[in-house]
């Protein structure tokens, strides 16, 4: 199995069991800790995560889109460079390029890298992303 | 409610007939009449001009500044709003003051990073992207409301467009791009400066197969280079302008002197192909600091009001 197909189960596998526990949990504070504290030890050395709360990564072929210099959420833009790389950062592959070409390699999410993503909610930034996702669920 | 096209833009592409777009490239002056000038170089030649927002990174004449001064002189503006300078609240704030100031083509963009300007040292806002842009107006436009939803007056009457550049890389997903901008709101599409043919035909292939065969309006992006040292210098330091080796070579083979008209020879050559294309609703011609070569450009393709009117 790729590395790509490996962190999407991996994504699955968290979803599954964590639909089960954020609801009872998901506003106890120790629980809130754990889960900010784990993202933060996981999330940041896999994907350079930033802690925006509002995790897309399966939306964007595993590649944290907050890694790009414009954090760009619904796709590159047009300075990308005839080499695939940045513009900004002539050095480092295009986060969307990689995004595109992870995107295709997923199982279940290759469709999702062509959803709307909505603006970001500056005010989650720091905060738990997978309690942000699935308490949301629960409140609807 | 009838659906009256909202601009003169809004009619022709919906109407579907060709339509011609030009930019002015902004002056660097506190009066409006360098601007007035450069726009009415352009203005007999095509049906709505471009007001690029600092463009570059590089501080020039506000957009809608400029855009209310067009008006002021009957030139139908298009507007462009980038997510480099400006957050919800600013993007908000000056897209109803703009369509107060009778603006009513608004075209979304990302914008250059701050590092390829003269200010590298500024803070770039990108507090949303061209599609979270594009959604952001339109729920203006469509539900008269702030995001916060705090009401206005009136919903406002408003034609958006967005960019696409099918020149870069990931080439494959260009399309699939642009189909995801029209679903964020946007009603027309305007191109990155094509020299490469062959690229935007794929391209062209590809969105057609997407849309079934109705793509919604697109305008090529096209220009004149004023010399191979120009080309080079488009390629290197404009984000995101692809220029061919064989572009280059075309018009490198000419002195010095004779480049200038070799790079409208090669401009107006693209037009003509791209005339021919099924699927393309017109030229988006992007003279740079070189406005007196569109007419030349226009004339020469046939494609002058007049030309086109009949």
């Amino acid at each position: 199995m790729n590395k790509v197909r490996a962190l999407e189960s991996t994504y699955l596998f968290c979803s599954k069991i964590l639909s089960g526990i954020i609801p009872a949990l998901g506003t106890k504070r120790p629980f809130i800790w754990f889960m900010v504290t784990s993202e933060k030890a996981f999330k940041k050395p896999l994907f350079g995560c930033q802690m925006c709360g509002q995790c897309i990564l399966h939306s964007t072929g595993m590649v944290c889109p907050m890694g790009c210099p414009k954090t760009l959420r619904n796709g590159p833009c047009g300075g990308v460079r005839s080499d695939g790389n940045c513009e900004i950062k002539p050095d480092m592959k295009c986060v969307w390029v990689r995004a595109w070409d992870n995107s295709t390699q997923m199982a279940v999410f290759t469709e999702s890298i062509q959803d709307i993503q909505p603006q970001l909610d500056r005010s989650l930034s720091g905060t738990s992303a997978w309690i942000n996702e699935l308490g949301k669920k629960n409140d609807e | 409610m009838t659906n009256k096209p909202v601009s003169n833009l809004a009619q022709r592409l919906e109407k579907g007939l060709f339509t011609v777009t030009a930019e002015v490239t902004l002056p660097d002056s506190i009066e409006k009449e360098a601007l007035v000038a450069r726009a009415k170089m352009l203005e007999p030649y095509c049906d709505a001009i471009n007001i690029t927002d600092s463009t570059g990174a590089v501080p020039h004449f506000s957009n809608i500044a400029a855009a209310s001064i067009l008006i002021e002189n009957d030139i139908e503006p298009i507007i462009q709003f980038s997510c480099r300078d400006r957050n919800r609240i600013a993007v908000q704030a000056d897209v109803i003051g703009a369509h107060a100031m009778g603006v009513r083509n608004i075209f979304c963009v990302t914008g250059d990073g701050v590092q390829t300007g003269d200010h590298p040292e500024a803070k770039p806002v990108f507090d949303l992207d061209s599609v979270t842009l594009l959604t952001t107006i339109n729920h203006l436009k469509t539900k008269g409301k702030f995001l916060s939803g705090r009401e206005l007056d009136a919903k406002p009457d408003l034609y958006l467009g967005a960019a696409v550049n099918p020149f870069v890389p990931p080439f494959e997903q260009r399309a699939l791009r642009l189909l995801k901008k029209q679903k964020a709101g946007a009603s027309f599409f305007q191109s990155q400066y094509c020299f490469d043919i062959e690229r935007f035909e794929t391209f062209l292939d590809r969105l057609m197969e997407l849309t079934k065969g109705s793509p919604p309006p697109l305008l090529v992006g096209v220009g004149p280079l004023r010399s191979a040292r120009f080309a080079r210098w488009l390629r290197e330091n404009v984000p995101g302008v692809a220029v061919p080796d064989s572009i280059i070579e075309k018009i490198e083979k000419y002195p010095r002197k004779e480049q200038q008209k070799a790079g409208v020879e090669a401009c107006i050559e693209i037009v003509e192909t791209i005339k021919t294309l099924t699927g393309v609703a017109g030229i988006h011609v992007m003279a740079y600091n070189w406005e007196s070569s569109v007419s030349e450009i226009i004339e020469a393709t046939g494609l002058s009001k007049t030309a086109r009117n009949i």
